[in-house]
């Protein structure tokens, strides 16, 4: 029976038993950023969202788009660790900690959004008490929490048998996993337990996965508005957080693979297969677009036309078309051609689609509102120093908690990699056997 | 129960704006300081929709006061989250301005832009404590609101038909703007009641809807020679 050995594998610990000066430096830029967005945000539960750059008709600004762009990146991970877990696919060993991570933590900050957004934060338990079921943000309450739930079930589960490796390393905090390991001794019980919730886990989180990204479009396609009413969003928003989720998993692997010298783990064959998912992303971003302006400019309904000519050519060009060069010309440049598509090309292509990838989100919110309906007064959306603070302190939460979670627990599984190294080698060719056509029946038929 | 209904005559209506004066007074809408104006923060429970038609010399204003459509299939209800926004009794739109979170969701699914946003709270701009309407409660920061056909002024006529023991009618009460509109522009009462003035008008070869195709049918009628709205 396979049995993890906890003084193998150092390069996976070393980072939670030592920590250098880098560490701390990062942690304490991102904790003053955040510290400045939390005064901010004071500033705002104080005065009001008079605080903000919104207006009349503009009523959804950055906190809305952040918010979609959040739960986007949240798709990182338990969808792709999930989709590679279920498909076998072996080289998922290494990745699947790191994207289950991102989610875990995207997902928190990307749910606070709305709750940011809110002119009443102090009324928000009314969604419990006078909840209207009816409504798509309900949808959303619903969906975001199941899937906060499932992803950080999902995220803890495989987590355990490492824990119980750090706990017999004894060296710090060995309160903490004796008591997170609960009581995780490797019996064969309780591997049989550990896989079976997994799996189920595993299934579990794909539909919910999906589910949350299609409410978000819903709250969008589900009014009348030009450029939001549509049936292909919901696909399109799935797509898109996939697409934006690959990307900021290639940023974290490869920030983490230098920092922490996992080059041994996180080997170019990786980057390979994943950089395909990400181009195939890419095509299919690309698609659900030119569908979705191709069938309004193709109407040429004259109030879809003011949007889409206020993306295509007013004063939303500029970010329409990096939007189409970041997520579309960029990928397909960097990860289409071999020479490019190593660690620097993909980290250029990766940090393109997420900045790529927010643009989608802005020109999606903001040019809808700007338009509206009748000639009622018009104003231009110029976010304030409260709503960028508060998107920096964002990402700074989200650096902070990754750097925690790395200073407390493996990035990489140690244990599926060890059990991988033992088992996958001859399960595989097992495997493939079974694939292999059967020479015997093709006897009998002649 | 009467279905209170509006028809606005638009070849009577000179662009005065006493009704939006009316109705900013009336009740009790904020007075937002001049920088929050300027950065799109005014707020008018009804506005004057504008627009030129034709090309020099022969230019035309085309004026058309815009206020909550009370809507029969209205958009902003059912996106409402915690039924802050409803349609209550009479076919009106309600607002219940101690429940809403001021998520405005509504005003982002509203195709008319008449739910406004108390961006900041009323005392922070213009002091009009000392006038304002008794009868209409004044708006904290952070929640959505919007025309309700003068509501406190049905309230009152439920109270006086009901100690002179009969029904309330289409022409028990009337709103502030068509009060105020010197024009005679703006016909109020019962659109059930087919032998209503309101009624008659809405059913006339003038009358239209705004954004009629979006299918929201509202409770608010235009009348024009021309063959379509702003």
């Amino acid at each position: 029976m396979f049995k993890p050995d906890p003084f193998k594998d150092d390069t996976l610990f070393e980072p939670i038993e030592k920590t250098g000066r880098a560490f701390w430096l990062i942690f304490g830029v991102s904790f003053a950023v955040f510290v400045v967005g939390l005064g901010y945000y004071v500033q705002q539960l104080r005065n009001g969202l008079g605080v903000t750059g919104m207006m009349q008709p503009v009523t959804w600004g950055f906190y809305i788009i952040n918010f979609v762009f959040f739960i986007g990146i949240s798709h990182a991970g338990t969808l792709i660790s999930a989709i590679l877990r279920l498909t076998q696919a072996e080289w998922r060993r290494p990745i699947t900690r790191m994207a289950e991570v991102i989610t875990a933590i995207v997902l928190a900050i990307g749910g606070l959004h709305p709750i940011i957004d809110l002119g009443r934060p102090d009324r928000v338990l009314n969604v419990f008490r006078a909840g209207r079921l009816q409504s798509p943000l309900l949808w959303d309450v619903t969906c975001i929490t199941a899937y906060f739930a499932a992803s950080t079930v999902y995220l803890f589960l495989p987590l355990i048998p490492d824990i119980a490796l750090l706990r017999d390393r004894k060296k710090k905090f060995h309160w903490l996993y004796s008591f997170l390991s609960w009581g995780w001794k490797g019996t064969p019980a309780q591997w049989k337990v550990l896989n079976r919730a997994i799996n189920i886990m595993m299934i579990a989180v794909i539909p919910i996965a999906v589910s949350v990204h299609t409410v978000i479009s819903y709250i969008f396609a589900m009014t009348l508005q030009p450029g939001w009413h549509s049936t292909i969003f919901g696909p399109y928003f799935v797509v898109g957080a996939i697409f934006s989720g690959i990307a900021a998993l290639f940023i974290v692997m490869i920030a983490f693979r230098k920092a922490f010298h996992l080059e041994g783990y996180l080997k170019e064959i990786h980057f390979q297969q994943l950089s395909k998912l990400l181009l195939a992303m890419s095509v299919l971003w690309f698609y659900f677009t030119f569908c979705e302006y191709l069938t309004g400019t193709y109407g040429g309904e004259p109030r879809e036309m003011t949007t889409i000519m206020y993306k295509f050519s007013g004063p939303y060009a500029p970010f329409f078309w990096t939007m189409v060069i970041f997520n579309f010309v960029i990928p397909m440049v960097f990860l289409s051609n071999r020479k490019l598509r190593k660690v620097p090309g993909i980290l250029i292509a990766s940090i393109a689609v997420v900045i790529g990838m927010w643009l989608e989100r802005l020109i999606i919110v903001v040019p809808t509102l700007e338009n509206p309906a009748l000639p009622v007064m018009r104003s231009i959306y110029i976010p304030s120093m409260t709503e960028i603070a508060l998107l920096a302190a964002a990402v700074a939460v989200f650096v902070m908690g990754f750097l925690g979670f790395s200073k407390l627990f493996p990035l990489i599984s140690v244990w599926e990699c060890q059990e991988g190294r033992a088992l996958s080698v001859s399960e595989t060719s097992e495997r493939i056997e079974t694939y292999l056509p059967d020479a015997e029946a093709q006897h009998v038929r002649d | 129960m009467p279905i209170w209904g509006m028809v606005i005559d638009l070849d009577r209506c000179t662009g005065c704006g006493g009704c939006m004066a009316a109705c900013k007074v009336e009740n009790n809408v904020q007075v937002v300081p001049p920088g929050e104006a300027l950065k799109g923060r005014g707020m008018h429970w009804l506005t004057i929709l504008s627009r030129t038609e034709g090309e020099y010399p022969d230019v035309e204003a085309v004026l058309q006061p815009d206020l909550c459509m009370m809507c029969d299939d209205a958009p902003c209800t059912k996106v409402c989250p915690v039924h802050a926004t409803y349609r209550g009794a009479y076919g009106l739109v309600a607002q219940i301005y101690p429940r809403c979170i001021g998520c405005r969701y509504c005003m982002a699914a509203c195709p008319y832009t008449v739910k406004f946003f108390n961006w900041t709270a009323g005392e922070e701009g213009v002091n009009l404590s000392s006038s304002l309407n008794p009868d209409v409660s004044v708006r904290p920061k952070g929640v959505v609101e919007k025309c309700t056909f003068c509501y406190h002024r049905l309230q009152k006529a439920k109270e006086r038909v009901r100690a002179e023991q009969r029904e309330i009618a289409g022409g028990d009460y009337v709103p502030a703007c068509v009060e105020m509109c010197p024009a005679k522009a703006m016909t109020f009462g019962d659109l059930d009641d087919g032998e209503s003035p309101v009624s008659r008008l809405a059913a006339s070869r003038r009358a239209s809807q705004l954004l009629e195709h979006l299918g929201t049918e509202p409770k608010v009628y235009y009348l024009s020679k021309r063959d379509r709205n702003v």
